[in-house]
């Protein structure tokens, strides 16, 4: 079987742990790795791994003989809404783990069967990425008129973009619960937590659902996505079994579950306690694999 | 209801030593459950203004935004409460409280739309840098800028003092060390204080927030201004989270029998607290079990309510969970936590039978 082709634009944190990733992919080639700092420990990680490596930006990357087919984006949302129109020219396919949102908001167990044919995707936010599986196993149950997440991670694992701009987490994130999810109305918080030693991303899903709603399909239906998320995310777990509380005053008659989350990272390159982005590197990972299945399988 | 067009007098620094800021409507909300009323907030604002206080904090007790399930929902709009409260005063300010990752910008444009001139943007006392992006809009907004430095007990003065100074870099011009826990003791506060006074100089304002967890409320404000404090805040008749507050009306007759001039009259300050925040409380807040672990180990002071509610929902006690909170050094805004403690506490006394 030819893998398809694909490069790293990104060579920080995020681009580095996604690198290790996607040289352990059986239909993934990654030939390009890009950055814009010569001394970038990504870049000669990226040339050690045997990855054609450039300081140049994507000028270079766009100047190469072969183009990749498909091409990773972990730069920052300024640099995408640059990069996108240019990677869509020349038929690019772009998976893009910036909070730009230029493509489709997906999450790989969930939508991304709508998004094959996109020249665009869209990988949310981590919080986004560890919470919307749940909130869409819970409205394939019942219908959830209002979805709020709450995602602890700690302090060393934020990095600056994430806390040069912390409203775009919480608003892309409460976005892709409705959008995604399938919540009526989606809230998203975050906190940063500089315990030591370091704590492993936490999240909790609390879901408005019918009283009278079925809570054993509820919680199977929980089970199963958490399941199917830790085949991209080994270390994906539920801290305890989803929790019921009957309707109370303020709730609009509804009744609540609580899913508490705990993620740890695959330590690729990152530590285990960032789960927050292995979850992101992970899910971008598996949405490549997908993209490039549907590349290589002949249709039906 | 009109808006009326508001511009205060504003508050002249050079006849008092410190300014007050009442926390009632905004830290009270925690001890209410966050059910105020339109007109719990029409008849305090109006007896706080009538008593002098300068600056009146409204909002979520977990600031805009924060009505939630993870903190609990308002009974009323915060932004609605707002309204009401610079429509009632006649020389306070609004403030309302922003912890970034919690509320966001577009809150803030709507509650400075609704009357609000003052923002506290508020971080755990390690991340001031998540607070940049929100300063520098207050500021073009207009807004005057407080930054609230939370749980300040659980790093050094120095530590406490160069996170002080990313706030000021930012544009905030008043950086509070608070005690969210109610954990500092004495000096642990008036170091803290003078600390953040020699790193910003000029550059910004010092302020003091206290809780009374370990009954040290009014004591620490008093070493906060010997030590340099320009803003002190209290709750009048304490109401607040944990056990409360610096209780607004004694910090008046305290700092007037110090000679300290605030501008309050300590006789409406009284009035305000007996005759019209005292009648619509749901609980008196006292230093109790819960209380006093919550200050002893740490712990956020906004947690006993939630502590006490997931203690009763899983049998297990309130102040084991507290006790816990504390030990896994949970920040600000990680309530969520306190159910999973529970969940797991609750679990190995099954296992212990």
């Amino acid at each position: 079987m030819s893998k398809v082709t694909a490069a790293i634009v990104g060579s920080g944190n995020i681009g580095t742990d996604l690198m290790a990733k996607l040289l352990r992919s059986k239909r993934i080639e990654l030939r390009y790795m890009v950055g814009v700092d010569p001394g970038s420990k990504g870049l000669q990680r990226a040339t050690a791994a045997g990855v054609e490596a450039s300081a140049a930006g994507v000028d270079w990357l766009l100047d190469r003989d072969e183009l990749p087919e498909l091409v990773f984006e972990a730069t920052s949302a300024s640099a995408h809404l640059d990069n996108a129109s240019r990677y869509a020219e020349v038929g690019v396919q772009a998976v893009d783990l910036t909070p730009a949102a230029v493509g489709p908001y997906v999450v790989p167990v969930v939508n991304l069967t709508e998004h094959l044919d996109a020249p665009n995707v869209n990988m949310i936010t981590c919080g986004g990425q560890a919470t919307i599986p749940i909130v869409a196993a819970v409205t394939r149950v019942v219908p959830v008129p209002y979805a709020e997440i709450v995602a602890s991670i700690s302090s060393r694992s934020a990095g600056p973009g994430t806390r040069a701009n912390i409203d775009e987490f919480t608003e892309t994130t409460a976005k892709g619960i409705e959008v995604v999810g399938g919540a009526r109305r989606g809230k998203a918080v975050i906190v940063l937590n500089p315990a030591e030693p370091p704590l492993i991303m936490r999240d909790t899903v609390f879901c408005a659902i019918p009283a009278d709603a079925d809570r054993t399909a509820v919680t199977t239906s929980i089970e199963e996505m958490v399941a199917s998320v830790q085949r991209y995310v080994p270390g994906y777990r539920l801290k305890a079994e989803p929790q019921y509380d009957e309707p109370r005053e303020g709730w609009d008659g509804h009744a609540r579950v609580a899913v508490f989350l705990e993620v740890e990272g695959n330590g690729d390159y990152l530590p285990p306690y960032a789960g927050n982005l292995d979850i992101m590197t992970a899910a971008a990972a598996a949405v490549g694999e997908e993209l490039a299945r549907a590349r290589t399988e002949v249709p039906a | 209801m009109t808006l009326r067009s508001h511009t205060p007098e504003q508050f002249d620094e050079a006849r008092y030593d410190v300014r007050i800021t009442d926390s009632t409507l905004r830290d009270g909300s925690h001890a209410m459950a966050h059910t105020f009323t339109e007109a719990h907030v029409r008849a305090t604002v109006r007896a706080l203004d009538d008593a002098g206080i300068p600056v009146i904090e409204v909002t979520h007790g977990d600031g805009l935004g924060g009505s939630s399930f993870n903190y609990g929902f308002s009974k009323t709009d915060e932004l609605d409460l707002v309204m009401v409260a610079a429509d009632e005063a006649k020389q306070a300010r609004i403030a309302v409280l922003l912890l970034p990752g919690v509320g966001t910008v577009e809150d803030l444009c709507r509650a400075r739309d609704r009357g609000a001139s003052v923002v506290r943007i508020a971080t755990h006392c390690t991340e001031a840098d998540i607070s940049i992006q929100q300063f520098g809009l207050a500021r073009e907004l207009g807004m005057e800028t407080v930054g609230f430095l939370m749980l300040s007990h659980m790093i050094t003065p120095e530590q406490l003092a160069k996170q002080a100074r990313i706030m000021a870099d930012a544009g905030c011009q008043c950086v509070y060390v608070v005690d969210s826990a109610g954990a500092l003791v004495l000096e642990d506060a008036g170091d803290r204080v003078a600390a953040l006074v020699a790193e910003l100089g000029d550059a910004a304002q010092v302020g003091f927030h206290g809780h009374n967890n370990l009954a040290m409320g009014v004591a620490n404000s008093v070493l906060a201004v010997r030590a340099g404090a320009r803003q002190i805040d209290g709750a009048t008749r304490a109401l607040g989270a944990g056990s409360g507050n610096a209780p607004t009306e004694v910090l008046a007759a305290v700092f007037d029998r110090l000679g300290v001039r605030t501008g309050l009259d300590v006789g409406g300050m009284l009035r305000a607290a007996e005759e019209v925040v005292r009648p619509f409380m749901l609980r008196e807040p006292v230093i109790d079990r819960n209380a006093i672990i919550m200050g002893y180990a740490g712990v956020y002071s906004s947690f006993l309510l939630h502590a006490e509610r997931a203690a009763a929902r899983y049998d297990v006690p309130a102040h084991e969970i507290l006790t816990e909170v504390g030990r896994r050094r949970y920040v600000g805004g990680q309530e969520d936590m306190i159910i999973d403690i529970a969940i797991e506490l609750s679990k190995q006394r099954a296992g212990a039978r």
